[in-house]
């Protein structure tokens, strides 16, 4: 069991600056939880979760405690602050074990989305214009590169995003097969949480 | 909390910026050491992730010289604790880090490194 997080220690003001951790949030930490057997035998070296730079910095490193909770290591978290995974690509190929993405999945005007990130204000963490699927997108072009022979990747969906054809796209692009962990409602969205993995992974 | 394991992984990734841009150098950096628990499993895991080049230099250049220049063939327990103090005790609170390559600066700042770009330096 993970603890719901105490949320008393917010005030209105964080709220209206802060993302508050919400529906999708639990979701992505239920599948986890979900999935701690097979995420234990992968024994992690490097785990990668990429928040989208508007939550409250405990919030955003939530999966990563649940995470070393779940597999009973002693992860080290490091915290950094970046455009997805851009400083990385260099020297992270093929070695990321657990790849975590909780991005803004919400259909929007291109337009907004982009003003949302360029102005780095709140909208930025659920705008995801056209589709929903602008920053997923570019993200989505890196997992291959990032993930390691047996790793695993968890994005957070929502139905307007396209489930099956994001699905479709990464089997054939990358040989990457994928599953639905969890999926619930919540108010409007019908959330999910999709894992990736390589097909023929030793 | 910027640790030499991330330092490790973090390139320049700056518009036009693809060679020479790792490892980024620190500059006037304050550093805290805080006890980490010892896996040498872990440890030995992460190995093969390592660039040893850079990691020694990195140590070397905020004062620790106990990592040999070449990575050792048979690890030993003093080598895997001496490991783990340079990977994962050593913290570098504030400071930046600077690109070989193009000399952008990333500052760190209550241990988090700011590698975000302004918008014209996005490749
Ligand atoms: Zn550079």
């Amino acid at each position: 069991m993970i603890p719901t997080p105490d949320l008393s220690h917010l005030t209105r003001d964080d709220y209206d600056r802060v993302y508050e951790p919400a529906e999708d949030t639990f979701i992505l930490l239920d599948a986890l939880e979900e999935d701690a057997e097979e995420l234990r035998a992968l024994r992690p070296r490097l785990s990668l979760e990429i928040g989208t730079g508007h939550q409250n910095k405990v919030w955003s490193m939530l999966p990563g405690y649940v995470l070393a909770a779940l597999t009973h290591l002693q992860i080290p978290l490091e915290s950094v602050t970046t455009y997805l995974a851009a400083p990385l690509l260099k020297r992270v190929h093929h070695a990321v074990d657990i790849l975590i993405f909780n991005p803004p999945y919400v259909p929007t005007y291109d337009s907004e989305s982009q003003e949302a990130q360029d102005g780095k204000d709140i909208r930025g963490s659920w705008a995801g214009g056209t589709d929903g699927m602008r920053i997923t997108d570019i993200l989505l072009e890196c997992v291959d590169g990032l993930l390691s022979p047996r790793g695993r990747f968890y994005l957070v969906a929502v139905k307007e995003n396209n489930i099956p054809e994001l699905q479709r796209r990464m089997r054939e692009l990358y040989d990457l097969e994928s599953k639905i962990i969890l999926q619930r409602r919540a108010g409007r969205e019908h959330l999910h949480v999709i894992c990736f993995m390589r097909n023929g992974r030793p | 909390m910027v640790r030499l394991i991330t330092h490790n992984l973090l390139a320049c990734h700056a518009k036009g910026c693809t060679t020479n841009n790792f490892p980024l150098q620190f500059k006037d950096v304050s550093i805290e050491l805080r006890e980490a628990e010892f896996n040498a499993d872990f440890l030995k895991g992460l190995l093969p992730r390592i660039e040893w080049k850079a990691l020694v230099d990195a140590a070397r250049q905020l004062g620790d010289t106990s990592l040999p220049l070449e990575q050792p063939e048979m690890v030993d327990d003093e080598f895997l604790k001496n490991l783990h103090h340079v990977l994962l005790e050593m913290h570098i609170e504030e400071g930046a880090m600077v690109c070989p390559n193009c000399s952008h600066v990333y500052a760190i700042s209550n241990g988090i490194p700011n590698m975000l770009l302004s918008e014209h330096e996005i490749a």
